[in-house]
């Protein structure tokens, strides 16, 4: 028997309570921010109830932004961010998912080569490859380009068809730039390919006996058996998509492109104004929403993605 | 791996894993590799001309005062920013395992800011502490602190570690409080009966039993402070004032956009590569590893 100790349970209430204080303290003071016209902000007491100019601040943000420079609408952001999101998530989900069933339930030549090279992906995110990264989405053909010129094909190919071989594929500035590049997942191939190793060898000859293909024991059996696993995986991966920093900071650099999260530091880092700190915080409350809102509400399936994920 | 059933297809396989392999290589391998090349090249500053120039990039960065202050900087970030999410992760988690009354609340109320972009998380404390509106700065003020984040360059390191780590409590959290859920309850009974108090119980039972996810979550959280964290750095101080948050991740982008020195910025991203590939051969190797292959 473990001893019933009161004592220790309020100490660990007390220390809960202040943990709980620590994370939405934050929280509130920006929503409270988000509420008040500016002149409260700046008049040296700094307000904790909510102001009244909750509606005005949040409309300005989201339809007509004023002022200082690069300041876009936050509809567009926010749609943006969405677009990017679910692109993300859908395309590492398709990518992942064939690739696992690939390697799961058919042997051939070089899957041991392949399973290498999604799994040193882990080990290259795009603060470790970034200039080059930025050269190939100017031109996603370039590697091939310079592999031609590279063995003289070029030439060749010249000499034979008369044609000059300039291979140009730009995806700057565009949703393909922002989705494609991140859509490779080591983490999302490595989870389906747990979780087929599970499925039992009957199934596979059973389908084989009723002569199913490969294609139709991956759509009508392996499909509906993985539903819990891809919606689980799929929370993750939208918390990654719609958290992106970086490679839409490169990619989009044109005005309508950009991604709320990014744009929060055209707020807070304006070059020719004091930030409109109001402002500011109600963008930010935005930009927080969606993914707070999905770890609320969906948190049986957030806790089973995060743990397998991690797995 | 042993005996299983397998479908007979000559090129439906590959046809499969076309576009994750593609991907890979045109977006993470010849990337990679070209940093690898560009790193032992320079160019000259119209960028007409390349020449070989063996490891010189990497002599100069080791030579660059600046190069091995930004060293500093990341160590004493990566360490803090580790050390205060696993600290405070742990010690909520053991909070919450010895309570009975409200454990579902607090878990969601503890967990959230994990789900939101180390930005945003940045842009709430930068504003918490902003010297002259904040009111975290205006706490310390009355006590007599005068914060400055702007001009004090140890206040902006403060600021970004804590930003960082707040974001991540969530996290750690979660893991050790699966980690105590699964230590048997036998064997803190046993304990118990042996007259071992509660705080005792802890460290000499409980949290040995928990270094398998410890050690896990210290690997995690110093690739998180490495390299996840750019953005806290970008959307708020941008690695200043006078270069005191320019941690490795912020000055690689800086070297290799802003001041255009592809050979450095290649140099830094084989520096950054060679960290990346040390953390996971870690977490691989001693942690039993997340893949049995």
């Amino acid at each position: 028997m473990v001893e019933k100790n009161r004592g220790l349970k309020i100490a660990a209430h007390i220390i809960l309570i202040l943990g709980v204080l620590i994370t939405l303290f934050p929280l509130w003071v920006a929503f409270v921010a988000s509420t008040h016209p500016i002149e409260n902000l700046l008049s040296g007491r700094f307000p904790l109830i909510p102001g009244d100019q909750l509606i005005e601040n949040y409309r300005n943000v989201l339809v007509s932004p004023g002022g200082s420079y690069g300041r876009q609408p936050a509809t567009q952001m926010l749609t943006n961010s969405a677009i990017m999101a679910v692109g993300v998530t859908v395309g590492k989900l398709i990518v992942s998912f064939i690739a696992a069933f690939a390697i799961v339930f058919f042997r051939f030549p070089g899957r041991n080569i392949a399973f290498f090279m999604i799994f040193i992906t882990l080990m290259l995110p795009v603060e470790v490859r970034i200039v080059p990264t930025y050269d190939v989405v100017s031109n996603v053909f370039g590697p091939i380009q310079s592999i031609l010129e590279f063995t003289r094909l070029d030439r060749l190919i010249e000499t034979i068809a008369g044609v000059e071989v300039n291979l140009r594929w730009r995806l700057l500035n565009t949703y393909t730039g922002l989705i494609l590049p991140l859509i490779a997942s080591a983490t999302a191939t490595f989870l389906f390919r747990q979780f087929f190793q599970t499925i039992p060898d009957e199934l596979v000859d059973a389908s084989q006996i009723d002569g199913a293909s490969p294609m139709q024991f991956m759509t009508h059996i392996l499909l509906p058996l993985s539903r819990t696993n891809i919606a689980a995986l799929a929370v993750i991966l939208f918390l990654f998509g719609w958290n992106q920093y970086l490679w839409p900071l490169l990619v989009a650099q044109e005005d309508r492109l950009l991604t709320v999260v990014v744009g929060i530091q055209r707020y807070i880092n304006a070059a020719d104004t004091l930030p409109v700190w109001n402002e500011a915080m109600a963008l930010t409350i935005l930009a927080m929403l969606p993914p707070v809102l999905i770890v609320i509400l969906l948190q049986r399936l957030f806790l089973k993605g995060l743990v397998d994920t991690e797995k | 791996m042993t005996e299983r059933a397998y479908f007979k297809n000559r090129w439906l396989p590959y046809a499969l894993l076309a576009p994750q392999l593609l991907i890979t290589f045109v977006f993470f391998l010849w990337p990679a590799g070209k940093a690898i090349v560009q790193s032992v090249q320079r160019q000259d500053a119209w960028g007409l001309r390349t020449q070989f120039v063996g490891l010189a990039n990497f002599r100069e960065l080791f030579q660059d005062e600046l190069y091995l202050q930004s060293f500093g900087t990341t160590l004493i970030f990566s360490v803090a920013v580790t050390v205060i999410a696993l600290g405070g992760g742990l010690l909520f988690a053991a909070a919450v395992d010895t309570v009975t009354k409200g454990t579902n609340a607090y878990r969601a109320m503890l967990m959230w800011p994990y789900a939101i972009a180390p930005a945003v998380a940045g842009a709430l404390w930068y504003f918490m502490f902003n010297p002259s509106i904040g009111i975290v700065a205006y706490m310390l003020d009355v006590l007599g602190y005068d914060w400055n984040h702007y001009i004090r360059g140890r206040d902006a390191l403060l600021l970004v570690i804590l930003a960082s780590a707040w974001k991540q409590i969530g996290y750690n959290f979660l893991f050790f409080l699966a980690g105590l859920q699964s230590v048997p309850r036998s064997v803190i009974e046993a304990a118990a009966i042996d007259g071992a108090a509660p705080v005792r119980r802890f460290w000499s039972i409980i949290f040995p039993l928990l270094s398998p996810t410890t050690f896990f979550l210290i690997v995690v959280n110093s690739v998180y402070a490495f390299f996840d964290t750019f953005s806290v750095i970008h959307a708020t101080t941008q690695g200043g004032p006078v270069q005191a948050t320019s941690i490795l991740v912020y000055k690689v982008y800086n070297t290799g956009f802003i001041g255009q020195n592809l050979g450095s910025s290649a140099a830094q991203s084989v520096i950054l590569m060679a960290i990346v590939i040390v953390l996971s051969f870690v977490q691989f190797r001693f942690i039993g590893s997340r893949v049995h292959y």
